[in-house]
């Protein structure tokens, strides 16, 4: 389901290039879940924004379902985004200004793929119908990650892609967090690859990827 | 397109959570609309009054025929064209009497007036048999009928007795003019047999020669581009439009700090947006349509408030007009489409020129940058030395302008220049002064207190900048129309030197007068007076006769003479000349000048140059007898009275009853002083209350500033309250620091507002009006606008001051928790 060739990416620092990726190769197949591991600067965070189309690589290629995100305009891989990918963040990057009902809806209503069954389903296995009518200042940090992890999910992504999703959180509340993750993406079915320092979140999941010093190891 | 309306749902639940932004932006959007609209409706009004006056049956705007000489011309010649192919009317125009009024007299021919004076109020089929049989119709707009308190059908007595065909109200018809069949006018002007000028069409066809008809004498003159009124009024009208602008702008920084700081709260917001998959270009667009659709909304609300402050100084503007320039603008405001569609045109042009910087910063936007909420007030500080370099730049273009500019609008680049820089550099001055504190500063708090305010600047900036543009406006304005004030009375006192003066109806009456005059014991002088109006170098002068006496000798408002001055007027062979036309014709003492006169050309050596405030015309004073010697037909109707001021109501009464004149034939000097200051006082009222209005605005942008800026403070006043200040000692604290920015910035508004003083006195003036006023300093004038300028200040940070006293302790830890 998707399928990295060689991908390599540099940033200039200081004048200088600093290369992050030097040719990674991965696949993630339909419904397996992956942790992807490694040390700080190891080139992670910036994987995973290669796969949401978030930023160009230098060279390889990313394949999501046979179409080449590489070679996508801004609007193409915004509709990838949209419509195939669910990306869950360490920071949650909910809308403060919408209560928690709208903020669940938020990418499937982007994508025109609003199913009030499923909504339904997600608030209830999330635990957020007491929740719905407040703003994300008003929750606490797990309940705020729930509400962002229903958000990536409403719209039934081939994909979920969650970057240090249980950064914020204490350790039982990651816990918690990660269990409800994994018996969703079980119940839809899709990809999930995930980004954390956590060996021991990272043994929760089918298969851990190693990344050191830009490759895989 | 619903994916479309969901991210503007998104965009706008921003707005929900914010309303004193939203009210800032709209209030902003508003006010800078109002203002300008306002103004612009005022002169709309007034120039739409200047079309339809010189529209009147071809007036400036049509081709004419007219005698070379300046005179009369035989009807015969009317035929005689026609017969040749030239596609003429003819027209008959004078002035007669009419209750006391002068009203100019038209007769129009209507069968032959020329299609292409569409402008002109048409007489219809139905109402043309009534124009052309007896008793016929005079045409007289709605305005005028109601002036002289008429009814549509009477049939009013002329002063020469002669009686109008009944009256017939024409919306289109411009005040102050009545139309009559060229019959009737030839009748009532006693011009049996001719006619003042011809319309010509412009049906192609071959025409003969002008130089076979009435023996030469035709010229044929070319319509205008602008008439005479609108030359004259284009300086009060470049005014109002620079108030305007001004307004607009002072609005449009508040626009952007409340733009600037939605955009930097919305960055999160925008990232997740495209993170969650809207395209740059979507969120773009949305972005601009939301923009768009605020500043529709605060258009139309706009309009409507300028449409108030339009109709509340109307009056006063249509005073100021009819008093300088004799210009008619009824009173009650019709507005054309274009107004309203120009209105919201401005409104949303203002908005996205507000938002540049942010839309800008928005189609750059890179997704995976870290959110920072409030990296704008950081950003504003990177922007220092760069608005200190752009503040150099516009110096220097003011330097620039005013060493070669020559025009008015140089002259108001001049202020705009020097504004714009004094802006720009304002927060550096600030930085500059709020550092010098800092160092000097001892105790913690204080320390604290300077430390905290310069942090505050980048926050305030705009709403700073606004306050120092429009408290410079406030000094200039108040200083030049102080000077203004105290230079035109004493001036008034010098051209109004006489006790009592008497405008006769006609020669005949004005011969009786003064006769009467001469009996009478309490009359010390009797001085008849003449005028005459010319064109020289394209523009009207007045030319006055004075009689040679001491009153005049002893106050007429010299500014320079030649040592035998008013023995040259006696002679007939020198003039005095007003300021502004010395000044336009670089004329001195000693200089010569050609009158074009009836009896030929008039060589008048300037004798003398004399202070003419508030004519627009230009003006040439000369001898009253050398004035009827070369102006035969100048009627000598008005007349100056010398008594002792005891004896003049007496006087007076005995005049009205004599002669049957009443207020407008005759009124002291007291009087005529009075009107003038009216006059005065109308035409600065307008100035003064928009002046008010920019210092309203300036306000409100200080008020929306603090607003949005008091929660984004919590995080540096929380730690204080935590260390054992109370909040009601933060709120102190918080108000002091307001104050003091203020304060600073009136201090560096008032070197800055006598700057504009000296500008509007030395550059705007004299190239608008053309004379030049004396430059005075009105120290208790600026005490008080400093003070109006703390108590503002006060007023602005009250609101967000007392919510901080009030503060539950609750919100202040919520600081310290929230997640961030």
């Amino acid at each position: 389901m998707l399928n990295i060739r060689h991908l390599t990416k540099s940033y200039r620092s200081g004048g200088e290039p600093v290369k992050v990726l030097r040719g990674v190769d991965l696949t993630v197949a339909a419904g397996e879940r992956v942790a992807l591991t490694g040390e700080s600067g190891s080139g992670k965070s910036t994987l995973l924004h290669l796969i949401a189309g978030l930023d160009a690589a230098d060279g390889g290629d990313i394949l999501l379902e046979g179409a080449s995100i590489g070679t996508l305009d801004d609007a193409a891989r915004a509709a990838i985004r949209r419509e195939r990918l669910g990306l869950v963040f360490q920071q949650f990057n909910l809308v403060p200004s919408l209560s928690v009902a709208d903020n669940l809806n938020f990418q499937a209503r982007l994508a025109g793929r609003h199913d009030p069954a499923w909504h339904t389903e997600l608030v209830e296995r999330l635990g957020l119908k007491p929740l719905l009518k407040r703003y994300p200042e008003q929750l606490s940090g797990g309940q705020q990650q729930r509400v962002a992890i229903g958000r990536a999910l409403a719209v039934r992504p081939s994909l979920l892609l969650a970057d240090e999703p249980t950064g914020n959180l204490d350790e039982d509340t990651a816990d918690e967090v990660m269990a409800l993750t994994r018996d969703l993406v079980a119940r839809t079915g899709c990809g999930f690859l995930m980004v954390t320092h956590s060996a021991r979140l990272a043994a929760m999941l089918d298969r851990q990827v190693h990344l050191h010093a830009g490759r895989v190891a | 397109m619903r994916r479309a309306l969901w991210i503007l749902a998104v965009l706008l639940s921003h707005w929900r959570r914010h309303p004193m932004q939203l009210a800032t932006l709209l209030i902003g959007l508003i006010s800078a609309t109002a203002l300008w609209s306002g103004v612009q409706a005022l002169n709309q009004q007034a120039r739409n009054s200047y079309d339809r006056a010189a529209a009147i049956f071809g007036g400036a705007r049509t081709p004419m025929l007219v005698a070379s000489d300046g005179k009369m011309l035989p009807q015969s010649v009317f035929a005689e064209l026609r017969r040749a192919g030239w596609p003429v009317s003819p027209v008959v125009e004078g002035r007669v009497q009419l209750d006391g009024h002068s009203i100019r007299l038209l007769g129009i021919e209507p069968f032959s007036i020329p299609r292409e004076v569409g402008a002109a109020p048409r007489v219809g089929r139905s109402e043309l048999e009534a124009f052309l049989t007896p008793p016929h119709r005079t045409l007289i707009s709605p305005e005028t009928l109601a002036d002289l308190g008429l009814k549509e059908g009477t049939a009013p007595r002329l002063s020469n007795d002669a009686l109008l065909p009944p009256l017939m109200a024409q919306q289109q018809l411009a005040p102050g003019v009545l139309v009559v069949d060229i019959g009737d006018a030839q009748r009532l002007l006693g011009k049996q047999g001719q006619i003042s000028r011809l319309l010509v069409g412009q049906t192609p066809g071959k025409r003969e020669p002008l130089k076979s008809f009435a023996g030469g004498r035709l010229q044929l003159v070319q319509p205008e581009a602008e008439t005479d009124l609108e030359r004259l009024t284009d300086s009060f009208h470049l005014n109002l439009t620079a108030f305007g602008l001004l307004s607009f702008v002072v609005g449009l920084f508040i626009v952007n700090s409340a733009i600037g700081l939605a955009f930097e709260q919305r960055l999160p917001v925008l990232r997740t947006l495209r993170a969650c998959g809207v395209s740059a270009r979507q969120l773009n667009s949305v972005l601009i349509g939301e923009l768009v659709a605020f500043a529709l909304v605060a258009g139309l609300v706009g309009l409507v408030c300028g449409y108030i402050i339009a109709a509340a100084l109307l009056p006063n503007v249509a005073a100021s007009l009819r008093g300088l320039y004799g210009a008619q603008v009824p009173g009650e405001l019709s507005l054309r489409p274009e107004w309203w569609v120009a209105g919201l045109a401005i409104s949303v042009v203002g908005a996205l020129a507000a938002a540049t910087t942010s839309l800008i910063k928005a189609m750059r936007l890179p997704i995976l940058s870290t959110a920072q909420p409030y990296a704008w007030q950081e950003a504003q500080r990177r922007w220092l030395k760069l608005q200190s370099a752009a503040a150099l730049a516009f110096f220097v273009a003011a330097g620039l302008l005013l060493w070669l500019g020559q025009s008015l609008l140089a002259g108001f680049g001049v202020l705009a220049a020097l504004m714009l820089g004094a802006a720009l550099l304002l927060p550096a001055i600030l930085e500059i002064v709020l550092r010098l504190g800092e160092r000097g500063a001892r105790a913690a708090l204080a320390q604290w207190f300077w430390a905290d305010s310069r942090q505050q600047i980048s926050g305030l900036s705009l709403a700073l900048m606004a306050l120092l543009l429009a408290l410079a406006v406030n000094v200039g304005v108040a200083t030049m129309v102080e000077t203004f004030s105290r230079t035109f009375l004493v001036w008034l006192d010098g051209r109004l030197a006489a006790d009592v003066y008497i405008s006769a109806a006609d020669e005949a009456q004005a011969r009786d007068i003064q006769a009467w005059l001469r009996t009478r014991p309490e009359v010390r002088a009797v001085l008849p007076g003449g005028r005459a109006e010319i064109q020289l170098a394209g523009a009207p002068i007045d030319v006055l006769g004075l009689p040679d006496h001491d009153t005049y000798r002893e106050h007429w408002p010299l500014l320079q003479a030649g040592s035998d001055a008013w023995k040259q007027l006696v002679r007939g062979d020198g003039g005095f000349v007003s300021e502004q036309l010395a000044r336009r014709l670089h004329l001195a003492i000693g200089d010569w000048i050609d009158i074009p006169a009836p009896t030929g050309d008039w060589r008048i050596n300037v004798a003398g140059i004399y202070a003419d405030y508030g004519n627009p015309k230009g003006q040439v004073t000369v001898n009253v007898a050398a004035l009827t010697r070369r102006f035969p037909a100048t009627p000598i109707t008005r007349m100056a009275v010398r008594a002792a001021p005891a004896d003049v109501p007496g006087l007076i009464a005995a005049l009205t009853d004599r002669f049957g004149l009443d207020g407008r034939n005759v009124v002291d000097q007291a009087t005529v002083k009075q009107e003038s200051k009216q006059i005065f006082n109308r035409t600065f009222a307008v100035t003064g209350a928009l002046n008010t209005f920019t210092l309203g605005v300036a306000a409100i942008a200080l008020l929306t500033s603090l607003l949005t800026l008091a929660n984004s403070r919590l995080p540096q006043l929380a730690p204080l309250w935590a260390i054992g200040l109370t909040r009601r000692r933060l709120a102190e604290v918080e108000l002091l620091k307001t104050l003091s920015l203020a304060g600073l910035t009136a201090l560096l508004a008032l070197p800055l507002g006598l700057m504009v003083a000296w500008c509007l006195i030395a550059i705007v003036n004299v190239k608008a009006f053309g004379w030049r006023l004396p430059f005075d300093v009105f120290p208790l004038q600026l005490i008080r606008l400093l003070i109006v300028t703390l108590v503002a200040a006060l007023i602005a940070s009250l609101l967000p001051v007392l919510r901080l006293a009030r503060m539950q302790p609750a919100q202040l830890v919520r600081t310290f928790t929230i997640e961030r």
